[in-house]
């Protein structure tokens, strides 16, 4: 019985990481109805902003979070001028393809400066034990970390002028410009907000796994998964659909092969997409 | 007059010293990028110093000519498609006339297909499955021990400590991984050992938790397995920093890099059954000592060779014995030579199976299992624990109970 409890937890403190990561997947995707190519890679390029912050200050990781939240904010920008701005509200192909782009750039210049051998951030807080089981200290922080930039973001997108305009565009883009609001502006900060909330869910990762340039890839895939639980247009939904999927994965691990959890995972997805199109937090679901 | 005849003469001399220096060229990928990039490259520099020792000394001498080595080389991508792809550019285009393998048994089945339909004779190392022997590949020779003896040394190992232990046996879903752990899934059972758990997973796995939870759930009080470097890596430091309390673990591959010392303390007392250790002493017939080796490749590459970088040597090696041997670069007499080589290097015996059901299997090399352990300074250094005829220190056992504790125990013990 403990194995379950302790199954069970592990997937929850995972969960709120896998909600972190895929929130800017939501805010983008919902704001824009742009789908981010880059998330995965963006993902990676947190990872090793940690690593190398890390490796050089020495500093604890999880305050090295803020810088890394203001430089992939302001790499966020930087991307939807190069590749992102002219695509919104096109066909979602040239998006698409226009991220993909993007996306494949970082991966083959952090090949190059990285390779693809394995990172760690060799960064080790005491943890508790329960029985046999010993929970690391490292996903306690991560988990708690996560649920607090989710809830400064919700509280950024319903308590301040800037959010109100965020989600304002993306009710209604044409009405939120006829009230006066920028919109190029706001879908700008939006898409940088979502590439931050990314790096900042990769920073965190890489306190808990090895990582490598590549390992961006699987989380994007996860990060499709919650955000289609979840719902567009609900970002705090995505926490709470990660953590969802971390306490499925939590539930049925102790009785199946983890080879199977894929497998569970994108059943689901589609099961989900047939009969909540608008997923299990999203509006008018 | 004179004149004339001396640029003839001189004109002559060149012509006959450029007919025989001679080029021969071997293809081969290497994973520079991909989840097989540590093992791979470890491999590459072995060929690499093989090739740069044997052109300093004037090539492969055969049948009255001289060959300077010459590599074509691609990246791979750890992908078996990459491979199919470019062994298939290496003969074509690039013309090559022997090829190395790919490191992995994955990826050295899918460029076997290759070499065997084109006739090119390819020289396996870093790849150890034995299934692609016994498909009758007529050109395909192994250099290492196969993959079902991997686990042996240390089961018995195991047995001999403890002939209670309950094993889990956790493993990548990958060709090897799976050959090599069902292999001592039922050699654990015939010496007698329970064998509690059993679970295969992806290679790119990088959160073990859910695996671990389940380890510590079955009671099992030993673990085998592993895959590659990065997840062979991962799996030891999360078993580590969860503290499942085990009293043996020995894991595929990853444990024998150097890098594997990164893991620091999560190192400790991890076993690696190996194909090759510095510690490892034969008679050579062939090329340098184990130590001349060494040295070389830690002069060249600032880091200590892994079994490998000696697998990709000693590959080198027996081709060019095979090739001296066969009198030139033909591909049949060349292909008899490796028939009847029975040969040893700094890297032990080298003999394959001729039979056509199980043609090119490595019949004479054996294998050893490695531990890290700690100086007298505390700093992680390997050592050969079994067979005990071939020991370089006394194995330790049981390696954690409760791991800050056992390593300051098994410092006071030694």
């Amino acid at each position: 019985m403990s194995g379950i409890f302790a199954s069970l937890l592990d997937g929850l403190l995972v969960g709120c990481v896998y909600g972190l990561a895929a929130i800017g997947l939501n805010l983008i995707w919902g704001v824009m109805g742009v789908i981010n190519l880059t998330h995965g890679a963006m993902i990676a390029l947190g990872m090793f902003g940690i690593y190398l912050l890390f490796s050089s200050l020495a500093v604890n990781p999880y305050i090295l979070l803020l810088p890394i939240l203001a430089a992939s904010f302001a790499a966020g920008v930087v991307v939807y001028w190069m590749a992102v701005y002219r695509v919104v509200g096109r066909p979602a192909l040239m998006s698409l393809l226009s991220t993909f782009a993007v996306n494949m750039m970082i991966i083959g210049i952090g090949t190059t400066l990285w390779s693809t051998s394995p990172y760690n951030v060799n960064f080790n807080l005491p943890g508790f034990s329960l029985g046999p089981y010993t929970f690391t200290g490292n996903h306690m922080a991560a988990a708690i970390a996560a649920v607090i930039i989710a809830g400064a973001l919700q509280l950024f997108l319903y308590y301040t002028r800037f959010g109100r305009a965020i989600r304002a565009v993306a009710d209604n883009r044409e009405a939120a410009e006829l009230m006066g609001i920028s919109s190029t502006r706001v879908l700008m900060a939006a898409f940088g907000l979502g590439i931050a909330l990314a790096a900042a869910a990769g920073g965190l990762i890489a306190t808990l796994f090895p990582f490598t340039i590549l390992s961006g890839g699987v989380y994007q895939l996860r990060s499709f998964v919650v955000t289609v639980l979840a719902g567009l247009g609900r970002p705090i939904g995505a926490l709470f659909a990660g953590i969802l999927l971390g306490l499925l994965e939590g539930a049925v691990t102790p009785f199946i092969a983890i080879s199977w959890i894929p497998l569970i995972e994108f059943g689901l997805f589609v099961v989900v997409l047939v009969l909540f199109p608008r997923g299990l937090f999203g509006r008018n679901a | 007059m004179r004149r004339i005849f001396t640029l003839f003469v001189f004109a002559l001399f060149c012509w006959t010293a450029a007919r025989a220096q001679q080029t021969v060229t071997i293809g081969f990928t290497v994973s520079n990028t991909g989840s097989l990039n540590v093992d791979s490259l470890e491999q590459y520099r072995g060929f690499e110093l093989w090739r740069d020792q044997v052109n300093a000394a004037g090539g492969i001498k055969a049948g009255g000519k001289s060959y300077q080595i010459k590599f074509v080389t691609y990246d791979d991508e750890s992908q078996p498609q990459r491979v199919q792809q470019l062994y298939t550019r290496m003969i074509l285009q690039d013309k090559a006339q022997f090829l190395f393998s790919p490191y992995s048994s994955g990826l050295t089945a899918t460029a076997a297909i290759v070499t065997e339909q084109n006739g090119k004779i390819m020289i396996t190392t870093g790849a150890s499955e034995d299934r692609t022997y016994k498909l009758g590949n007529q050109y395909l020779f192994q250099m290492f021990t196969p993959a079902s003896e991997y686990l042996a040394s240390a089961l018995d190992a195991l047995k001999a400590k403890d002939a209670h232990t309950q094993v889990a046996f956790v493993y990548a879903d990958d060709s090897f991984s799976s050959a090599a752990a069902a292999a001592g899934k039922a050699y654990a059972q015939k010496i007698g050992l329970k064998v509690v758990f059993d679970e295969a997973y992806s290679p790119d796995t990088t959160d073990f938790g859910p695996i671990i939870d389940k380890v510590i759930a079955s009671k099992a009080t030993a673990l085998a397995g592993g895959g590659h470097y990065a997840d062979g890596a991962t799996l030891a430091r999360q078993l580590y920093s969860r503290k499942a309390k085990l009293e043996f673990l020995s894991l595929f591959v990853a444990p024998d890099s150097p890098k594997f010392t990164e893991l620091g303390d999560a190192a400790y007392g991890v076993t690696v059954p190996s194909q090759w250790e510095v510690q490892s002493v034969y008679k050579t017939q062939l090329g340098p000592s184990g130590e001349e080796f060494a040295q070389a490749y830690t002069a060249k590459n600032h880091s200590a060779p892994s079994y490998e970088s000696a697998g990709g040597y000693a590959a080198g090696l027996i081709l060019q014995h095979a090739i001296e041997q066969a009198g030139g670069v033909d591909t049949a007499k060349v292909a008899a030579a490796l028939n009847s080589t029975d040969a040893t290097t700094f890297f032990g015996q080298t003999k394959f199976a001729t039979d056509a059901k199980e043609h090119g299997l490595q019949l004479g090399h054996t294998m050893v299992l490695a531990q890290w352990q700690k100086d007298k300074s505390g700093q992680l250094e390997k050592q050969v624990v079994w067979p005990e005829q071939a020991q370089s220190a006394h194995i330790v056992f049981p390696i954690w109970q409760g791991p800050a504790k056992t390593i300051a125990q098994a410092q006071k013990a030694k």
